[in-house]
């Protein structure tokens, strides 16, 4: 690999980071979903312009790439914010009262589920079931799960991340 | 008492979120800090999420004292009183209720999980872990293998129930190769976490399971789908992959016999509809999971259009059980037509929530409240749901309904993956009915009209019930829509997604009809239909005033207050405030 990325950085992201990831699946048509997992794990998101880029290389028509984002939850098309919050809407933390849980970080922030605040803080998305469902209503707060939450605990940890 | 040789910590993804790791941490600081020759070690999930942190102290003579809640605080107490004193810490001791729970238990898929470190083979290997393998291998021929787990009954445990051992010998007998194994481990089902604890907590079994099912399908290559929700799964799987391999269990001549498999991980995206198989096998090939018509099943044409067989990880995990201790064992348990043990995942309202295994028959009733404890705070059990999205609600008058494929159906619900969430007096059933239809809405595919717009419809005559502005011939439109649904949609998805509102109304009409006709929720869960009300016991000392976001409480102080209900959002900020029980929900 080269030393020096040779091309600009333009978006907001640089091409070399998706070649690199690209090479890793010797442009593999069939390997889309890895391809963009990846391209994500690196960026935070996969940016709307690296979707044709990608289709030239891979040979595959970029309406089919958009479909896949699109299709699976897991893909975003706009950055994240500094510090995530995922909460589980499941069906255990539903009946344990994740609305409860969810009204209240939106008071706390001003975002809906799915939703970034507008200084890049905090983006916050909800999911179905992360598997901690006897520990119910769960988050995971920048990679740390937090368990039996109430809207008391969840102002707290709103708070800490304000104060970041 | 005998000297304490191991320290084993409870590390799945609910032992961490419980504060497992910290605890782990604490140990090990604390245990060189005082040059204590104690063994400390990992383990995945026992089944008692309840509760974690779960720490295990192993003496010398194999006694096991297993201790509940020990968050970090609580180590150095463990430390001086058991491990270097001697003495047991029965505050924090829960060997009574650990055997409570687990004596009416049988453990066959979940054999090592808690006991085995996930990230060791040599672990594995100690508790008869690959043998089965190596009999496979040196004494059967591929159709004895499948004959055998026809011979134990297994049927899939992925919600459907198919014969696992008539699978593999279709796969085999359908023409075309390379032939594939799949592991569907993307457990779509909320509230459902068996899968997520066997691959954190044994992935070797479900490595093993498939080699077993490769040599007697014929396959070379396999791939395990993992959603991408259990980066711990993923992680746990990963590492076993890596050993096996090493070890020669995965690769070319496998324990020098002409037989050669390669497996694979492959991260779902997050999409429940990828649970089903032919939408599994769309996703696996890069594509949008959108499921096939069936005919032709996976076993005739799958991944690539090659005959593929797919199982669920609970139904990999009870194969090396199976050839190690014989077909017999395994159909001793078990009811006429469903054979062995299910594992089931209890959470809600339920006392004990985390993961059981019990021999299939067992009546609902013994499940909850024997094993499960009941419900939390002494309140009254409402319902059960069983088999997620696709399954149904059953009530306390069905509570002696036994857990089987057949009977489950035959009462609106079905097995599913085996999550069972209680709900209680506090559960508005509406609301669950609501809260499922929003979710197999968001989940449609979108290639069945039925499905994509039935449910959609469904859903905003339930949000109309809800808000109570429905009208009582709303109903009917709800359930001949769901009948609708039923039966125009292709995958199992739609056609199963009005089970919960049809299950819902047989067993808990009334509820509909109350929030319809009399503009009530009982269970005070429909916001709209509440109303906040400040009674006599309140002092005036302004609390609620200062919590409520909108300013829709007034009074003069020391004097009783009161809620101007148009502008209160009933958010319930007040009521958490209010430390003299003083504002009423009706
Ligand atoms: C909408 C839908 C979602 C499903 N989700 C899962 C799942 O998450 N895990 C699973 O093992 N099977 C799931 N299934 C069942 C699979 O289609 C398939 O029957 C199963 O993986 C076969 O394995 P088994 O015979 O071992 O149960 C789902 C089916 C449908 C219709
Ligand atoms: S439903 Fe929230 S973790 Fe499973």
């Amino acid at each position: 690999m080269s030393a020096v990325c040779a091309c600009s950085e333009k978006n907001g992201f640089s091409y070399c980071s998706i070649d690199e990831v690209l090479q890793k699946y010797s442009c593999d048509g069939n390997a889309i979903i890895p391809i963009l997992q990846d391209i994500q794990e690196n960026l935070g998101y996969v940016p709307k312009d690296c979707i044709e880029y990608i289709g030239e290389k891979l040979s595959v028509a970029p309406a089919r790439i958009y479909g896949v984002v699109t299709f699976y939850t897991q893909f975003r098309l706009t950055p994240r914010g500094k510090h995530s919050i995922m909460l589980c809407v499941g069906t255990a933390c539903h009946v344990g009262g994740a609305e409860k849980i969810s009204d209240c970080i939106t008071e706390e922030l001003g975002i809906k589920g799915g939703e970034t605040t507008d200084d890049r803080l905090v983006t916050f998305e909800k999911v179905a079931c992360i598997g901690c469902c006897s520990l119910a209503p769960v988050a995971i707060v920048n990679g740390e799960t937090i368990a039996k939450l109430t809207p008391d605990k969840t102002r707290t940890v709103i708070a800490e991340l304000k104060a970041d | 008492m005998k000297k304490p040789l191991t320290v084993r910590i409870g590390l799945s993804t609910c032992g961490i979120a419980a504060g497992g790791n910290k605890t782990f941490a604490r140990f090990g600081e604390q245990l060189t800090a005082r040059n204590l020759a104690v063994d400390l070690k990992k383990t995945g999930c026992i089944g008692l999420c309840y509760h974690e942190p779960l720490v295990d102290i192993l003496t010398e003579d194999g006694h096991v004292y297993t201790y509940g809640a020990v968050t970090e605080d609580k180590v150095p107490t463990l430390i001086d009183e058991h491990i270097s004193g001697g003495r047991i810490v029965h505050d924090l001791l829960i060997n009574d209720d650990k055997s409570k729970v687990t004596a009416r238990q049988v453990k066959i898929a979940l054999r090592n999980c808690g006991l085995i470190d996930p990230d060791s083979i040599a672990d594995y290997i100690n508790e008869g872990g690959y043998t089965a393998l190596k009999t496979v291998l040196s004494s059967m021929t591929p159709d004895q293998v499948s004959e055998e787990i026809t011979a134990s009954g297994l049927r899939g445990r992925g919600g459907a129930g198919f014969p696992t051992g008539l699978k593999w010998r279709l796969t085999r007998q359908s023409p075309g190769s390379p032939k594939y194994v799949v592991c569907n481990a993307d457990e779509g089902d909320p509230g459902a976490f068996m899968d997520r604890s066997i691959v954190e907590g044994d992935p070797h079994s479900i490595v093993e399971g498939m080699l077993i099912a490769a040599y007697a399908i014929g396959a070379t290559e396999g791939h395990i789908y993992i959603r991408a929700e259990y980066p711990l799964a993923i992680a746990k799987m990963q590492k076993a992959l890596d050993d096996a391999d090493e070890h020669g269990y995965l690769g070319e001549k496998i324990l020098s016999s002409s037989f050669s498999f390669t497996l694979k991980i492959k991260k779902g995206a997050g999409a429940f509809v990828c649970g089903e198989e032919t939408a599994l096998i769309a996703s696996l090939e890069g594509k949008r999971g959108m499921p096939l018509l069936k005919p032709p099943f996976p076993a005739q044409k799958g991944l690539w259009q090659k005959p593929t067989t797919i199982n669920n990880v609970e139904t990999f995990a009870n194969v090396p059980w199976i050839i190690r201790e014989g077909a017999k064992r395994f159909a001793a348990f078990g009811t006429a037509k469903s054979k062995g043990t299910k594992v089931f995942a209890l959470a809600g309202k339920i006392n004990n929530g985390g993961l059981v295994e019990v021999p299939i028959g067992m009546p609902l009733r013994e499940i909850i409240f024997d094993i499960g404890g009941g419900i939390q705070g002494g309140k009254r059990f409402k319902g059960v749901q069983l088999g997620g999205p696709s399954g149904g609600c059953l009530p306390e008058e069905e509570l002696d309904t036994i857990v089987d494929y057949d009977e489950l159906v035959q009462k609106g619900a079905m097995m599913g993956s085996g999550g069972m969430i209680v709900m209680d007096e506090t559960t508005c059933m509406v609301d669950i009915a609501r809260f499922f239809l929003n979710f197999t809405k968001d989940e449609s595919c979108g290639k069945c009209v039925h499905c994509r717009l039935g449910t959609k419809r469904m859903l905003e005559i339930l949000e109309l019930i809800t808000a109570g502005k429905a009208a009582a011939e709303d109903l009917a439109l709800l359930e001949e829509l769901a009948s609708n649904v039923k039966e125009g949609s292709l995958c199992g998805l739609g056609q199963t997604a009005p089970n919960p509102v049809l299950t819902t109304l047989k067993y808990f009409r009334h509820e509909y009809e109350e929030h319809i006709t009399q503009k009530k929720c009982r269970a005070h869960v429909c916001k709209a239909l509440l109303q906040y009300i400040i009674n006599e016991k309140c002092v005036g000392c302004g609390l609620c005033v200062k919590r409520c976001p909108v300013d829709a409480i007034s009074g003069e102080r020391r004097k009783l207050h009161a809620i101007d209900g148009d502008k209160c959002i009933k958010c319930g900020r007040c009521v958490e405030a209010c430390k003299f029980d003083a504002i009423l929900v009706e």
